[in-house]
């Protein structure tokens, strides 16, 4: 019987054939661990009576929730972090980088194939290269630094197709918005999403990742795509017979089909305060907003402030609006300052941050008050995630919240 | 396990992890700092009227979004015995089992309950609620084998031969 | 008798033919700033204490939001949100995120010759421009709203003559230092420092800022430059003209004189808890630090941040510090961004953020934690300032700050090779 990628990925790595529902334990490839949670981690590791890292080289430490601090107790989640990662040597600490999801794939921490966990719940993000990843607390990631294994259910899997070619002004956060939506914010728990079909194949690995990445809105496992030239090209690797294996086979059981045509998607909006509350944006166009926001680890990437910057060319931000732009990344910073995107994002007056998750975890970065509204290209709306209950949080593409910026309200991009 | 019987607080459909514990607060200590700030979002005086062994009873797709484990260790902390629920998010889910906090999936309950009620769990079988049985499925070995170390700091412990 | 500068401006702003230290004046004021810090404050008072709320001339007014920008908390963000509503409702000029109100200040509004009311204790800046700019609390600035006017005790004024040329590696930053190093941090209080002599004209007009700019760390009312070619030079980049020219009398009368030899001044470092508690930098050499701040209204210009990027070319931060760059103003970013700086710093493996107070305000963004050490071009250095109370804080010139940053330890710019 033929094997969805999930399961062919599980295979590889325990060594055995499974079927959905089966448990089995995995071997971790990467785990990935961010400032907020490495007090608890460090806490628990040390509680469940391990000395060393089951392998410092597969961990890796990064720094984004908390940069730059914005409260007196913030740093000490770095100091903690530092001591943590000199007590048991771990060579892969990201004090200033940006997004870990963003550099987990970037720096070249993850392959196709690999099984990856994070104590952040977007770890799904790596499927975007064909890797198994997935979120967790940060109990089990003290247990994995110990053991280096973890169980798992087996997921169904939910096949999605997408056939054609995208109409000018959507982006892959108009199809996975849509998809969502579709599916109901819990409609794919426990599931893996696997993504095919020729509207995939022909899109960047960046807008991959922004699909991965918010799949878990749905309560997804993991998300995954098939490996290509491009994600051989992404991940710097020369794709081996496993990792061009990586696809779904034609007599794989997927537990359902969902097929769209590319060209009946248009630009959408998540409504307050559902992820899954989706809206085409020509229905809530003339809707004032308060404050937009670009970035994040599901749309700060170079094509989203690329895509952005082409709406902002020669335009202002309208009067008492503010744009707030925070690449995903150092890496993706410095690309935008080189290829001038910066330059044309002040030059309509920008509030550029330096990289990190900024206002999308609702530290710091633009948090709003009672009564505003602000349309965001990150993974959440949830009540109160960007400052009062009140607040009223729109997700959007970066084309369509750029857009919205200069017009000072709702709009569609054209 | 024994059966328990418990005020029940009732809560909505998607109650998501930053209701439970919005980021502002995740960077505090401990979770006795944080406990106070349970569910603000949405009742800002809810962590102070729950009571020790008091029940959450919610819709479905309870503890969707991040992978905050203080969702769950602050929601043990502010007294709660279990949360039952229509569904549960993935990774909440673990993270509850994971840190000894019981959840049930029960599908009719949040529909009859009222705010204030009583109801008893017996464990494995069913809820009794107004005279009224609501069955519920039994968890699989290996969680339970979770529950019984005390969560998986304890299972982690005997691994490693100190408990 | 001769007047000083700082005298002439308070008497054409009252409207008299002379002042004399000592008086009391009610003058018109030219323009009027206040930033996020305390603007909801007057908006309050203003709403809630006048029977008939109204206001003298709105052009006169400008709201920048600077300080705690983008806002880091709800609290924040309805302060800012009540500030913008105001502005918005009333056709005052409003700023948000554009850079530290001082630097828009002189960039975009101040004339030389002007009397300027700011509610920030570092509108003593303008006196680079030979205006007369000085802080006020919010209900000074809540009466000069509604009137157009205050009034003032007019000041004596300190000369400060300065003579012969910086050093090469040697910066404003360290002469002004120096300067209230020397006279103490209540120094001047309630007095004017003029800075003048040969050696004030070699100063740029970013260099005479971080000089008037600390003015009140020394207590004073203002910091004054007469303008020159290169403030109006200065002024004319920006599309604007002097209100007026003035000079001092040459016999005018000053409380009290001092001279600095540029050419003496050394790199130095003030020390934690005062501005005033100062010694050379090579006497705190050595000291580890978890944060660098290049930035502020004092030492955040395009200048600063070319002397910041010429030391860190080819060097990485210390790992285990935080280096934050901070632009103040967007104008300033811009160009740091065609000079290739911005890209300098992010190479180097440095905290770029988006214009703003920073850590200079000790809130927002950059703050720093328990026990921790921050060396820094913002103003003061006072306990807990810049985060928790048992944190400390040295304040350097942008070379000292940025050789620190990658020493991992308090370094002189010369020992960074």
């Amino acid at each position: 019987m033929g094997e969805t990628i999930i399961e062919k990925i599980i295979r590889h790595n325990t060594g055995k054939n499974v079927k959905p529902g089966d448990i089995v334990t995995v071997n971790v490839d990467r785990v990935m661990i961010h400032d907020i949670f490495i007090p608890f981690v460090a806490e628990k590791f040390e509680e469940m009576g391990f000395t060393k890292l089951y392998d410092p080289e597969k961990v890796i430490l990064i720094y984004d929730h908390l940069v730059p601090a914005s409260q007196l107790d913030d740093t000490r989640h770095f100091r903690i972090g530092d001591a943590f990662a000199a007590k048991y040597g771990m060579p892969h600490v990201h004090r200033s980088d940006g997004i870990c999801h963003q550099l987990m794939t970037e720096a070249g921490y993850v392959k196709p194939g690999d099984v990856v966990f994070g104590t952040d719940s977007h770890t799904t993000t790596y499927g975007c290269v064909g890797a198994f990843s997935s979120g967790i607390g940060y109990t089990e990631m003290a247990s994995i630094l110990g053991t280096g294994t973890m169980w798992i259910k087996v997921p169904e899997t939910i096949k999605v197709v997408i056939e054609g070619e995208l109409p000018v002004n959507v982006m892959s956060k108009d199809i996975i918005l849509r998809l969502i939506g579709d599916l109901g914010a819990d409609g794919a728990t426990y599931k893996a999403l696997e993504f095919t079909g020729s509207t995939v194949d022909n899109m960047s690995v960046a807008s991959r990742m922004t699909m991965s990445n918010m799949a878990v809105e749905a309560g997804a496992k993991c998300a995954l795509f098939t490996p290509d030239e491009k994600t051989a090209e992404y991940c710097d690797v020369t794709l081996n017979d496993y990792q061009k294996s990586l696809k779904g086979d034609e007599d794989a059981v997927y537990m359902k089909t969902i097929t769209y045509r590319a060209e009946d998607f248009v630009p959408v909006m998540a409504c307050p305060s559902q992820v899954d509350k989706i809206r085409d944006v020509s229905t809530l166009e003339g809707t004032p907003i308060d404050q937009v926001f670009i970035g994040s680890c599901t749309n700060g990437r170079l094509e989203d402030l690329s895509a952005a910057a082409e709406v902002l060319k020669g335009q202002k931000v309208a009067d008492y609006v503010k744009l707030i732009v925070t690449p995903a990344s150092r890496k993706i910073y410095k690309q935008a300052v080189d290829q001038g995107i910066m330059e044309i994002l002040a030059d309509a007056g920008a509030i550029i941050t330096h990289p990190g998750c900024g206002l999308c975890c609702g530290r710091t970065g633009g948090i709003l008050s009672d009564g505003e509204r602000v349309v965001a290209t990150n993974n959440r709306n949830f009540l109160g995630r960007m400052g009062t209950s009140s607040v009223e949080i729109y997700l959007a593409s970066p084309r369509t919240a750029a857009a919205c910026a200069v017009a000072g309200k709702i709009v569609t991009p054209e | 396990m024994e059966n328990m019987t418990g005020k029940v607080w009732v809560l909505g459909d998607d109650i998501d992890t930053d209701i439970i514990i919005p980021t502002e607060y995740l960077a505090m200590k401990t979770i006795d700092d944080m406990k106070q700030y349970g569910f603000s979002p949405l009742r800002p005086e809810l962590a102070g009227q729950i009571q020790k062994g008091d029940i959450i009873v919610a819709g479905k797709n309870f503890g969707c979004g991040s992978s905050r484990e203080q969702a769950p260790e602050i929601i043990k902390a502010l007294g709660i015995q279990c949360v039952i629920a229509k569904s549960f998010a993935r990774i909440f889910f673990r993270n509850s089992i994971n840190n000894g906090l019981l959840l049930i999936e029960q599908p009719d309950l949040h529909d009859d309950i009222k705010e204030g009620d009583t109801i008893t769990v017996h464990m494995n079988e069913h809820i009794d609620y107004s005279g009224k049985e609501y069955p519920i499925a039994s968890l699989p070995e290996n969680l339970m084998n979770i529950i019984q170390a005390g969560g998986l700091v304890g299972a982690m412990r005997k691994l490693n031969g100190l408990d | 008798m001769g007047m000083t500068i700082a005298e002439k401006i308070i008497a054409a702003a009252a409207g008299v033919e002379s002042v004399r230290p000592g008086d009391i004046h009610t003058v018109n004021l030219d323009k009027m700033m206040s930033n996020d810090g305390t603007t909801h404050l007057t908006v309050d008072m203003y709403n809630n204490q006048l029977k008939h709320p109204h206001i003298a001339d709105p052009k006169k007014l400008v709201f920048i939001v600077d300080h705690n920008v983008p806002s880091d908390n709800p609290k924040t963000a309805a302060s800012q949100k009540k500030m913008r509503d105001f502005a918005r409702e009333n056709g005052i000029d409003f700023w948000e995120g554009k850079g530290v109100c001082h630097q828009i200040m002189l960039e975009n509004y101040v004339r030389s010759g002007e009397l300027i009311f700011g509610a920030d204790s570092h509108t003593c800046s303008y006196g680079a421009v030979g205006a007369f700019g000085t802080g006020v609390g919010c209900t000074d600035f809540l009466y000069g709203m509604v009137t157009g006017t205050s009034w003032v005790l007019v000041p004596e004024t300190v000369k400060f003559n300065l003579v012969g040329k910086l050093p090469e590696g040697v910066y404003a930053r360290d002469l002004i230092l120096e300067i209230i190093g020397t006279v103490g941090a209540n120094g001047c209080n309630y007095q004017v420092m003029e800075f003048t002599g040969e050696g004030a004209r070699t100063l740029s007009i970013s260099d005479r800022i971080a000089l008037c700019n600390m003015a009140v760390e020394a207590g004073a009312k203002t910091g004054i430059f007469e303008p020159d070619e290169k403030a109006i030079a200065y002024l004319e980049e920006h599309g604007r003209k002097p209100k007026a020219i003035y000079h001092s009398d040459p016999d005018a009368v000053y409380v009290r004189e001092y001279t600095f030899d540029l050419s003496k001044i050394r790199p130095v470092v003030a020390k934690p808890d005062f501005v005033d508690n100062l010694c050379p930098a090579e006497e705190v050499q050595g000291i580890k630090i978890d944060e660098a701040f290049l930035g502020s209204c004092n030492n955040g210009r395009i200048e600063d941040l070319r002397v910041g990027a010429s030391i860190i070319k080819g060097h990485k931060v210390a790992d285990s510090v935080r280096f934050l760059v901070v632009p103040a103003s967007l104008e300033i970013y811009k160009q740091a961004l065609k000079e290739g700086l911005i890209d300098i710093f992010m190479d180097a493996g440095a905290i770029v953020m988006n214009p703003n107070c920073s850590v200079c305000w000790g809130s927002c963004q950059g703050v720093i934690g328990e026990n921790e050490v921050l060396i820094s071009t913002g103003t003061r250095n006072f306990k807990g300032r810049a985060g928790h109370p048992s944190s400390k804080v040295y304040l350097g010139s942008a070379a000292t700050v940025t050789a620190s940053a990658i020493a991992g330890k308090i370094a002189l710019a010369e020992d960074i090779h």
